[in-house]
C-alpha cells in the first residue's frame, strides 16, 4: 500500500513552477526529500497537504485523494515545518490546549512523553524557546495524535547533533511496526545516509530522481582522474571541477564505461547535491 | 551476533552487513538454526534503513546461508562442510579479485605477489 502517491502535480508561479511532480512512498518507510534552497521542496510539501491550489495533478494519501478527503486525512497526517511560527506570547500549554481539540485521536500521555524526551517545559512561552526547541515542540504536536503519515519540512535544521540523533532514533522507532511512513526534507544529508529508505531529489521544480537510497547513489559515479583524462569524459559529465591534483566530476552511471580507466566511486548524497548545484552555475 | 558498521567506508552498508554476518556463519560462530533479528528491529538497532537490512538478509538467503520461514523469521541454514567450503572459497575469491587488481596496477607478477605474501602471512 502507498502512504503517499503524488501524480503529475503542476503549479505555475510568476517566476517559478513545479513541473509534473510525481513520486510514491510505500507504507512503513522513510523517504528523504532533498534539493537546494528554492528548488521547490516546501512548495511540493504544501501541495501534498493541500495548502496551495495546484494547477493539475493528484495527491493520494493512504489511498485517498487529499482534495476530496482533506478533513479526514489531516487527522492521520502529522506535519511540522522548520521555521514554524506560533503565536509567540502564549505558553506552550495554552497553545497545545487549542491545537489538540482539532484531533480526535489526541493522546495526552504520548504528548507528555515527548515533552519529557525533548526536555520541553510546557509553561514556557513560545517567544522564550530556541529554534531547536520550537522544532521539537512542533514535532511533539505532530507525533501526539496517532498520525500514520508524517510530513516534515526541515525538521532537523536548527537542532544540535545530539538532538538530531535523538530525532532520527525516534523516526526509526516510529517505523518499526511498518504502519507509519515519514517524508522529510532536509539539507543535512548525513541524516539521510543513516535512516532513509528512499531518496527523492528535486531541482528547479522538477523531480530528478526518486528511488531506493543505494540505487539512487549507485546510479551516479564520482570520477577522479588526471586533467589529461578530462577531455575523454568532459561531454558526459554533469559537472566537474579542476585543481592541481586533477579533476573530480559527477557522471550518470549509464554514461560511464569502465574502460575509461578513471577512478570512480559512489558519491555521497552531499557530493551529489554539490555537483548538481554546480551544473546550475554553469548554465547561468 | 556482532556487527559494526562504518558510515564512512566506501562499501555500501548492506554489503558490510552481509560480509560480517556471512563470515560469522562460515566460521561457525553463528550456528545453524540461529534466529536473526527481525528486519525492522535490526534496522532500528543498527541505525540503518529498513531496506538496507532487507537487502543484506536477501543476499544471505541468495547465498544459501539463511532460510526465511514466513511468519517466524530468518534462521541460519544447515549445510554440509562441502557447501561451507564452496561458499567460503567463493567469498575469498571475490576479495582476492579486488586485491589482485590493486597489485596489478603496480605491475607485479604472480611470483612477486606470492613472495610478498609469504613475507607477511
Amino acid at each position: 500500500m502507498l502512504a503517499l502517491d503524488i501524480r503529475n502535480v503542476n503549479k505555475q508561479y510568476p517566476s517559478f513552477q513545479l513541473k509534473d511532480i510525481s513520486f510514491q512512498l510505500e507504507k512503513g518507510y522513510i523517504m528523504g526529500f532533498i534539493g537546494a534552497n528554492g528548488a521547490g521542496k516546501t512548495t511540493t510539501i504544501k501541495s501534498i497537504l493541500n495548502m496551495i491550489h495546484t494547477d493539475s495533478g493528484e495527491v493520494h494519501i493512504l489511498g485517498r485523494n487529499i482534495a476530496e478527503y482533506e478533513l479526514e486525512l489531516k487527522q492521520e497526517i502529522g506535519c511540522a515545518f522548520g521555521g514554524n511560527d506560533f503565536y509567540n506570547r502564549s505558553k506552550m500549554k495554552t497553545l497545545t490546549d487549542v491545537i489538540k481539540k482539532f484531533y480526535k485521536n489526541w493522546n495526552d500521555e504520548t504528548y507528555a512523553n515527548y515533552l519529557r524526551r525533548f526536555k520541553l517545559d510546557e509553561n514556557k512561552k513560545i517567544a522564550e524557546l530556541s529554534t531547536g526547541m520550537k522544532v521539537k515542540y512542533s514535532l511533539a504536536l505532530a507525533l501526539s495524535h496517532g498520525a500514520k503519515l508524517l510530513v516534515l519540512d526541515e525538521p532537523t535544521s536548527g537542532l544540535d547533533p545530539v538532538a538530531r540523533d535523538d530525532l532520527l532514533d525516534i523516526f526509526q522507532e516510529l517505523v518499526v511496526d511498518g504502519e507509519i511512513s515519514i517524508l522529510f526534507s532536509t539539507h543535512i544529508t548525513s541524516d539521510l545516509e543513516k535512516c532513509a529508505d528512499y531518496i527523492t531529489f528535486i531541482e528547479n521544480g522538477k523531480i530528478i530522481a526518486s528511488s531506493e537510497k543505494d540505487e539512487f547513489k549507485e546510479s551516479y559515479r564520482l570520477l577522479n582522474g588526471a586533467e589529461s583524462q578530462l577531455n575523454q569524459v568532459k561531454e558526459r559529465l554533469i559537472s566537474y571541477k579542476i585543481n592541481s591534483f586533477g579533476f573530480t566530476g559527477l557522471i550518470h552511471s549509464r554514461d560511464f564505461e569502465p574502460t575509461f580507466d578513471i577512478k570512480a566511486t559512489i558519491p555521497s548524497l552531499e557530493e551529489f547535491m554539490i555537483y548538481f548545484a554546480k551544473k546550475e552555475d554553469t548554465h547561468v | 551476533m556482532n556487527v559494526s558498521i562504518s558510515n564512512t567506508s566506501e562499501k555500501p552498508i548492506y554489503q558490510q552487513l552481509f560480509e560480517q554476518i556471512s563470515a560469522q556463519i562460515l566460521k561457525g560462530e553463528l550456528e545453524s538454526g540461529y534466529c536473526l533479528p527481525p528486519i525492522r528491529q535490526a534496522a532500528q538497532e543498527l541505525r540503518v534503513s529498513v531496506i538496507t537490512v532487507k537487502k543484506a538478509w536477501e543476499e544471505l538467503e541468495r547465498c544459501g546461508l539463511i532460510n526465511t520461514v514466513t511468519g517466524k523469521g530468518c534462521f541460519v541454514a544447515e549445510f554440509s562442510s562441502d557447501e561451507m567450503l564452496r561458499i567460503r572459497n567463493e567469498m575469498i575469491l571475490n576479495q582476492m579479485e579486488i586485491d589482485i587488481s590493486y597489485y596489478k596496477s603496480f605491475g607485479l607478477t604472480l611470483d612477486e605477489v606470492i613472495a610478498l605474501l609469504k613475507k607477511i602471512y
